[in-house]
């Protein structure tokens, strides 16, 4: 592994050389919630001013730029009796994607996991993961993050480059061949052994800053154990079933297939749709059957699929930890303290 | 900055490899030759993957399914319910139940439609060589069991004594009455309940395994000793018979279910057919008894 340091206002320049041939997205903000502070999102970036490096975290993951909500699979050309499908993989130029967490880039590699590395792997997602230049950034953990639990508090790998903020430079982690040449676009110099006794010094007292902390100890064994137990159901009648902590959820991948007749007759399309497995009508079959009605058989699916199923797949949880879905959470159902009722703690 | 995906190498759309990206929404075209009405509810059809190279390499296994398509309406997996060794020439039972299934219900003999797949496990079936067989099928579940009784059909030599057990409600829901002779013709021994008989019905009433009681009457004990199952059918159904069945001391191993989840892709990715957390498209459809047992909701 590569590393370097630059100054500070190295980075404006950086920035100008990638947005002026390049889609630049990157945390900004777009307003104030209802307590004063700002709210951040992933957009379009234009100009470096635009760009809040010290954002928290967004409200909604950058996933709209890889899995969108809504996205066109193929269409057919229907003729009497007959069709022809058009496939469409929707090939886009590569995005720079500028300022991720850790969080949101571990995100990345656990989606690869099963969109990429499986026995079929997803086209639509591919053309934009293969097409992403990802330009991490360190950050100062929220009340309600509890990445450094999930084991997603650093990114080891699926990023370009990785910045750490030290003050009055950035130390910065090269892991491609495109970013080291990128970087010579301004002037970085060999970090000496001062910037890596500074670099250890931010990361321990990020480390230390983490308030929220999630017990994962033999947890999918807890979960299979406790798969009857009632606090499933003290959580399911508090959860409304809407679907929001899927929308928000970095990792959440689930879809819908959708296709519509134009109104001339002549054409058809094909869209899949982001679902939500909290929503009534998930596993609902022809005929009417539906495996999960009950709120709260939905909401214990969920968790099992995050913290058990996907744990015993790929030896990782789906969860990063961000803690988007309890902050957005209308019923104020939060991963943490949901996992403690069922490991059998007080909340 | 240079496009990173040379993708025009990567998807070649007439692969027939897994790993393959453009695998993902490749569609045969088929034809529906034919359709046979079986049921009030229930029609078979015969559909034909309109190229003959296409038809020839699609091969599949008794218990794998596909995905059906019908271009602007929606796509559906069904159960293969023809012999493997009809390849691209496949025939599918479906039950008028949803958007897709009542809209095919009135679609002409001569239509395209689109197929993806195969999909999913398949019954062992040459695992299951020199050993006896019970085939067991509630209801509907018979579709995906003709395409294994087709096989054993097809290689009856390899099988030892094999027994079909079918119950339904009502006489007029029972399927494929026209082949039950075939299948007797070539020394399986056929089974019929049904749960309320109508004035003309003369076979047995009940429930499958009360059927069960009696052929485990008839037969000693070192008979289930090399005796494998496979059950379709409704879960309470299959949770009953092959609870019967270990009382026989038949290892849950060698029982084989075949589960029915709603399934947008059929690839492991969009995460309808969950059952607790296990894919049904890819670990399943079909799974052994004992996977079942331990899977979260499945029964």
């Amino acid at each position: 592994m590569i590393f370097k340091v630059f100054a500070k206002e190295e980075l404006r320049s950086f920035f100008d050389t990638l947005a002026s041939s390049n889609k630049v997205v990157g945390p900004v903000g777009i307003g104030k919630d209802r307590h004063g502070d700002t709210l951040f999102a992933f957009e379009d970036v234009d100009r470096f001013g635009d760009l809040r490096l010290d954002y928290t975290t967004t409200r909604l993951p950058a996933k709209r730029f890889f899995l969108p909500f809504r996205e066109s699979m193929a269409s057919f050309s229907l003729e009497k009796g007959d069709w022809k499908k058009d496939i469409s993989y929707n090939i886009d130029r590569p995005h720079i994607f500028f300022g991720l967490h850790p969080c949101d880039i571990n995100a990345l590699n656990k989606l690869d996991k099963v969109l990429l590395g499986s026995a079929y792997p997803m086209p639509y997602y591919a053309v934009k993961r293969k097409n992403m230049f990802i330009i991490g950034i360190d950050c100062t953990p929220q009340p309600y993050c509890f990445c450094r639990s999930m084991g997603s508090d650093t990114a080891l790998h699926g990023f370009d480059m990785f910045l750490t903020d030290l003050g009055d430079r950035y130390f910065v982690e090269i892991l491609s061949d495109s970013a080291y040449n990128l970087l010579k676009n301004i002037r970085t110099s060999d970090p000496v052994e001062g910037d890596h006794v500074h670099y250890m010094k931010v990361v321990s007292e990020k480390t230390r800053k983490f308030v929220t902390r999630v017990d994962t100890t033999d947890l999918t064994k807890i979960l299979d154990m406790e798969f009857q137990s009632d606090v499933w159901k003290q959580w399911g009648d508090r959860c409304l079933g809407c679907g929001t902590c899927a929308n928000v959820c970095p990792t959440c991948y689930c879809y819908n297939v959708d296709e519509s007749v134009d109104i001339s007759l002549q054409r058809a399309t094909k869209d899949k749709m982001l679902y939500s497995c909290t929503v009534i009508d998930f596993a609902q079959v022809a005929g009417g059957h539906n495996f999960r009605p009950e709120r709260h058989s939905r909401l214990k699916y969920r968790y099992y699929h995050k913290h058990r199923g996907f744990v015993e797949a790929y030896e990782e949880s789906l969860c990063v930890g961000c803690g988007r879905c309890g902050e957005s959470c209308l019923a104020g159902i939060t991963v943490p303290e949901v996992i403690a009722s069922v490991r059998g703690e007080e909340v | 900055m240079e496009n990173r995906l040379a993708f025009n190498d990567v998807v070649d759309p007439k692969h027939h490899r897994k790993n393959d990206l453009g695998f993902f929404e490749y569609t045969y075209k088929a034809e529906i030759t034919s359709i046979h009405r079986l049921t009030g509810m229930e029609n078979l059809y015969r559909i034909q993957i309109v190229n003959p190279e296409d038809r020839k390499s699609f091969t599949f296994q008794p218990g794998q399914f596909l995905m059906l398509e019908l271009p602007g309406i929606g796509e559906a997996p069904f159960s293969i319910s023809s012999s493997p060794s009809r390849h691209g020439d496949v025939e599918l039972c479906i039950r008028k139940a949803g958007n897709l299934t009542n809209f095919l219900a009135r679609v002409p003999r001569g239509a395209k439609v689109g197929i993806r797949g195969p999909f999913g496990t398949s019954f062992p079936m040459e695992k299951m060589y020199g050993q006896n067989l019970f085939l067991i099928a509630g209801g509907l579940g018979l579709a995906p069991l003709r395409s294994a009784i087709s096989y054993v059909q097809e290689n009856r030599s390899h099988f030892n004594n094999v027994d079909i057990i079918y119950g339904t409600k009502e006489p007029s829901q029972l399927l494929f009455t026209y082949q039950y002779d075939l299948w007797t013709a070539d020394d399986i021994t056929l089974s019929i309940t049904v749960d309320k008989p109508d004035p003309s019905w003369k076979g047995e009433v009940g429930l499958i395994t009360g059927i069960l009681e009696r052929i485990f009457s008839e037969r000693d004990d070192s008979f289930f000793k090399n005796t494998y199952a496979i059950v379709c059918g409704p879960p309470v159904m299959f949770k009953f018979v092959c609870n019967m069945l270990t009382q026989k001391d038949i290892p849950m191993e060698k029982m084989f279910v075949s589960l029915e989840r709603r399934m947008h892709c059929g690839m492991g990715k969009c995460c309808r057919c969950n059952v607790g957390s296990t894919y049904t498209c890819l670990k399943g459809p079909v799974f052994d008894y004992w996977t079942v047992m331990n899977l979260k909701e499945a029964i």
